[in-house]
């Protein structure tokens, strides 16, 4: 656990340090800004509206800006390690390979974390301006939402991190996965019951829109993305541990 | 505290370590010698743990490091061929967080009492990525110091420094080697004279000859050579030189030069420079030429029949 933790902190700091990490908070935090002012100056054109509205018109878009940027908040985690050689610097310290792995993803979920807390700007602001009130209750199943939706996400990018040694290679292998996970549901429609089922059980978006961004909070879907994060994660220890076979 | 025994390591089909078996005791600094791609990095790299070995045992510290791989870790420093480093860290940084992951206590007076001992202390809020080769180098050696491990593995460690540096290193090698086990590769044959205790030449995965350096180098020059300068005109000198008793043979070099081979039991040289001397000539410069680990080399690998009465061939236990 200790090593986990010492990994975490100084994947951590590193994000702080490149550039790659600014520009991508920037690029989330500027688009967020434009968007809600967007909806706030809607909202007031036309003072009659029946619903106030909710703080999804702030996370529903943080949601897309997260599934395309997190691949380049981890896509250089192990691929860099593995080509500078540093790797062979963790595999030989005392660290077992699986809480390299844990780390590495620690580490990102605490830069994610740090943005999220920055976006909890949009809901204060809105707290103030509709009456009465935003529904509080909602905002966090929508925010532990987020967060569970980001720790799968970032699990799966440094799973494809530790296949390669190229970070390029890494970004659009998370990216391409993510996006088949995100509509893996679509053909559901054209196809049987029991399909439909499996691939809508798969589809990460079905356990997202549907339930947290609604303000419900199901067991089943919690479920849903801590094992997409315990397995993707066991597979990238077991990734990190073949490439000391070769 | 080092066993390894029929060592094998495959790499697809070719094979790159060839069942190689040999020990390191607690206060020796073994050499490992070789030719690129002999198998040197492959076998460090499985003593540290990096890499499994496709058969045979290695033990160190009464560990093995399939088995205990953590344990043997923690006894192990280990500097890679590629200096493995944060090039967006300071060094500082960068010590603590490997003195952080081996979970040292007070880490930050080890650090900074490693960081004097390879000479970097004033550099230690710099950026690794802004040091000179030679300076990644000694971070490198900091970082398998850092622990004061019990055994220290060096993937040629020298490259890279600078003259008075190697000379620095050399000597914290051999304090370390006092009451350590130092297992080092190079390819620079005056490093292993200075610093080990014994060196194991291998070769395509093979030991080919395990010796003090000093017997080995001894016995491996079958003949003493010597190179010569003179002034004046040398006619028929070198056909009398070549006549003397001992001398085996001499080559003409360019502008004046030439050397001799004497046969190693005879010492003649006083004889060929009172020849020279004598014969109206001016003798400018005599000095021994030394064999260099290439050399050795192509008399290990040329005419392995002929050496193998004067080498000490190291059979390959049967596995």
């Amino acid at each position: 656990m200790r090593n986990i933790w010492v990994i975490a902190q100084k994947e951590y700091k590193h994000y702080f340090i490149s550039p790659v990490a600014y520009v991508i908070a920037f690029a989330i935090l500027l688009i967020l800004g434009i968007l809600f002012y967007a909806s706030i100056m809607a909202m007031s054109a036309q003072m009659q509206q029946q619903t106030a509205p909710g703080i999804d018109i702030v996370l529903a878009p943080l949601t897309t800006l997260l599934l395309f940027t997190a691949p380049g908040i981890t896509m250089r985690s192990l691929a860099e390690e593995q080509k500078g050689g540093t790797l062979e610097l963790l595999l030989t310290a005392p660290v077992r390979d699986y809480e390299v792995v844990v780390g590495k993803w620690l580490g990102a979920m605490l830069f994610i974390i740090t943005l999220l807390a920055i976006t909890l700007f949009y809901p204060l602001v809105l707290n103030q301006i509709v009456r009465p009130g935003i529904d509080q209750g909602s905002m966090i199943a929508a925010y532990l939402g987020i967060l569970l939706m980001s720790g799968a996400v970032l699990a799966i990018g440094v799973m494809m991190s530790s296949f390669f040694s190229n970070q390029i290679a890494a970004f659009f292998a998370t990216l391409g996965a993510l996006l088949v996970l995100w509509m893996i549901s679509y053909p559901v429609q054209a196809m049987g019951n029991t399909g439909g089922d499996i691939l809508r059980y798969l589809d990460m978006s079905e356990h997202y829109y549907a339930t947290f961004m609604r303000g419900i909070v199901e067991l089943k879907d919690v479920i849903y993305f801590v094992s997409v994060i315990v397995l993707t994660l066991f597979i990238g220890s077991v990734s990190v541990e073949a490439r000391r076979w070769r | 505290m080092i066993r390894v025994v029929d060592l094998v390591k495959d790499y697809g089909s070719r094979r790159a370590i060839d069942t190689l078996s040999f020990n390191a005791e607690k206060g020796e600094v073994l050499g490992f010698l070789g030719p690129n791609g002999a198998g040197k990095t492959t076998t460090m790299r499985i003593l540290s743990g990096f890499m499994p070995p496709t058969s045979g045992t290695v033990t160190i510290g009464g560990y093995d490091v399939v088995e205990n791989s953590l344990e043997v870790r923690r006894i192990v420093g280990y500097l890679p061929e590629t200096v493995p480093l944060y090039n967006e860290m300071t060094v500082f940084e960068y010590l603590k967080y490997m003195s952080d992951l081996r979970h040292l206590k007070n880490g930050k007076a080890r650090v900074n009492e490693t960081l004097e001992m390879v000479g970097l202390q004033d550099r230690a809020n710099g950026y690794i990525g802004k040091l000179s080769k030679g300076m990644r180098q000694r971070v490198g050696l900091a970082q398998a110091l850092l622990h004061q491990p019990e055994v220290l593995i060096l993937d040629e460690p020298t490259i890279g420094l600078d003259p008075v540096q190697v000379v620095h290193f050399r000597e914290l090698i051999r304090s370390i080697g006092k009451d350590r086990t130092v297992l080092l590769s190079t390819h620079i044959l005056p490093e292993v004279q200075q610093v080990c205790d014994r060196v194991l030449i291998i070769n395509k995965g093979k030991i080919v000859a395990e010796d003090a350096p000093q017997q080995l180098q001894s016995r491996l020059m079958g003949a003493q050579r010597v190179a010569v300068r003179v002034r004046g005109e040398t006619g028929t000198l070198l056909t009398k030189i070549g006549n003397l008793p001992g001398v085996l043979n001499v080559t003409p070099g360019a502008d004046d030069t030439f050397e001799f081979e004497t046969h190693p039991a005879q010492d003649v040289r006083a004889e060929v420079a009172r020849l020279i001397v004598n014969s109206g000539i001016d003798l400018l410069e005599f000095h021994p030429v030394s064999m260099s680990l290439e050399e050795i080399f192509l008399q290990l690998t040329r005419d392995e029949p002929a050496d193998s009465d004067v080498l000490p061939v190291v059979e390959p236990a049967q596995g």
